[in-house]
């Protein structure tokens, strides 16, 4: 594996860039692997990584129907925070931030990782409310939240429209410093060619069709389109195609898999200095480094697995962001794409083991998963490799949905997140 | 934006005069008190979330109000018929032929 420095990128140029070399390769399975994992997002790539760099099991797989990153990895808006309500969640989602923090140094990698601050608006007075209690569980879990006036949150995005006559009036908002953006393709790549160079096969266009169980009821392998691979351990890291893929074992989950639309406009100057949100209205904005406004929205009302969607709710989010941003009423807008989100009855996620000996499935990230990317993929490693949760995932079991132990981010946001 | 044949109004209207209200046929507990955790885990938590024709409630929101069932093809958002709340669930390889 090339190591990239300014050194190596100097070399290169000056030879005209035709010695770089191909930063993973196309590998074919093997017949057996230690630990086969589901899915080549930036979850199961990251695993993979983490399974062989902190817990030395490089016989590993990570098997995906399609190219790497290429589902909810590369569809997302890129969006990075930790500022839940509850406990469980604040612990894991700040133990990705905490990760996030020194990623493209320990991938040597530039996920371009931009602490730009991350504003949510508040825009009734049940916002304030539900907001200020936020910033107050936040404080007393150490998580970085504030509350700022209108005039603040203008201060901090000039765009923003706090115009006591705006069809959404601005009272208020709670600016997390901490959270931004990363760049998601990186992150997937990243993860990819580390988790390579220390011997993981990444195995593209092979669909998995099914999870193969032996007579004691533990997991022997994966029927792929390119055959039976042995696997004396399973984890599933699908996203909306999860229960697909767990069904075939026998174990039935609670997911509903939604469409998730985003779009982009035409790339312009840097006039965005951060990421705005706003959950009542129901639209998300920030500014990619190459100059596009991304634009993200709700989730359509029925389930899919289409990654396409309905027009409407893009109608509607691009209408709010008129209203709130009224400096890009006359931007235009370039693509919208979807994906396919896996969503929890409690709006948490599910990562742990299951009752089958030897599968583990990390799902039910819903519409937020990309933040969780290097927390997800370091704890979902280490449950696979100790057969027991971390400290930060453990109250994210498949079980909380009998014992009634929901982690009900749903209640408290009271919208997709 | 789908395309809704609602079985009431007899009419095929835009999908935003309608919301939708999940998997059908799930019938309420008949004795709730003897089911078991697990029992009330799939009752109110497990849906099947299938990859191609999937049993589902729609209400006709903002037209006669009323709820009905439909089958539409998850892969392709294509509704293969739409029924009325309370009629057996179809058969699928009848509807398949009469969508095709």
């Amino acid at each position: 594996m090339t190591h990239f420095s300014a050194l190596s990128l100097l070399k290169n140029a000056l030879t005209g860039h035709r010695s770089w070399t191909p930063q993973w390769p196309e590998s074919q399975p093997k017949a057996e692997y230690d630990v086969v994992i589901v899915g080549a997002g930036g979850h199961g790539l990251g695993a993979a990584y983490y399974l062989a760099k902190e817990h030395g099991i490089t016989n590993v797989a990570v098997i995906d129907k399609g190219w790497l990153g290429g589902g909810n990895t590369g569809r997302n808006t890129t969006i990075i925070r930790s500022n839940y309500l509850y406990d469980e969640s604040a612990r894991l989602y700040d133990h990705a931030l905490d990760l996030w923090d020194g990623l493209s140094q320990e991938l040597n990698y530039n996920v371009m990782y931009s602490k730009r601050g991350v504003m949510m608006l508040a825009h009734n007075v049940h916002d304030v409310q539900s907001f200020q209690r936020h910033i107050h569980a936040n404080r007393l879990n150490g998580v970085d939240n504030r509350w700022l006036t209108a005039q603040e949150a203008q201060a901090f995005c000039p765009p923003l429209n706090i115009s006591p006559r705006a069809r959404y009036p601005v009272m208020g908002a709670a600016l997390q410093k901490r959270a931004g953006t990363a760049r998601h393709d990186a992150v997937a790549w990243g993860y990819a060619r580390a988790a390579a160079s220390r011997g993981v096969d990444i195995i593209q266009n092979c669909p998995v069709t099914a999870i193969r169980r032996g007579s004691d009821g533990r997991v022997t392998g994966v029927e792929t389109a390119k055959g039976f691979i042995r696997a004396k351990k399973v984890a599933v890291s699908a996203a909306g195609n999860t229960t697909v893929v767990m069904d075939s074992a026998g174990v039935r989950l609670p997911l509903e898999s939604f469409p998730l639309q985003a779009l982009v406009s035409e790339p312009v100057k840097p006039i965005f200095p951060c990421v705005v949100m706003s959950n009542t209205v129901h639209a998300y904005i920030s500014q990619s480094d190459k100059g596009e406004l991304v634009i993200g929205s709700g989730t359509d009302q029925y389930t899919s697995y289409s990654q396409r969607g309905g027009l409407p709710l893009i109608e509607h989010t691009v209408a709010a962001i008129c209203e709130i941003f009224p400096i890009f009423n006359r931007m235009r807008m370039l693509r919208k794409w979807g994906g396919v989100v896996d969503v929890t009855p409690d709006r948490s996620a599910i990562v742990g083991k299951t009752p089958v000996p030897g599968l583990y499935v990390n799902c039910g990230w819903g519409t937020g998963g990309f933040k969780a990317t290097p927390g997800a993929a370091h704890t979902l490693a280490w449950t696979v490799a100790k057969d027991d949760p971390h400290p930060a995932n453990a109250p994210f079991t498949l079980e909380r949905f009998t014992t009634g132990r929901l982690i009900d981010e749903a209640a408290a946001a009271a919208v997709a997140h | 934006m789908l395309l809704i044949h609602c079985p009431y109004c007899e009419e095929i209207l835009p999908e935003l005069e309608f919301t939708y209200a999940g998997e059908a046929h799930i019938a309420r507990p008949a004795d709730p008190s003897a089911m078991s955790d697990g029992e009330w885990r799939d009752y109110l938590f497990i849906r099947s979330n299938v990859r191609g024709p999937h049993y589902e409630r729609w209400r006709h929101a903002h037209g006669c109000g009323r709820f009905f069932n439909a089958v539409r093809d998850t892969v392709t958002d294509r509704f293969l018929t739409t029924y009325k709340a309370g009629e057996p669930r179809p058969d699928l390889s009848s509807i398949k032929e009469t969508a095709e």
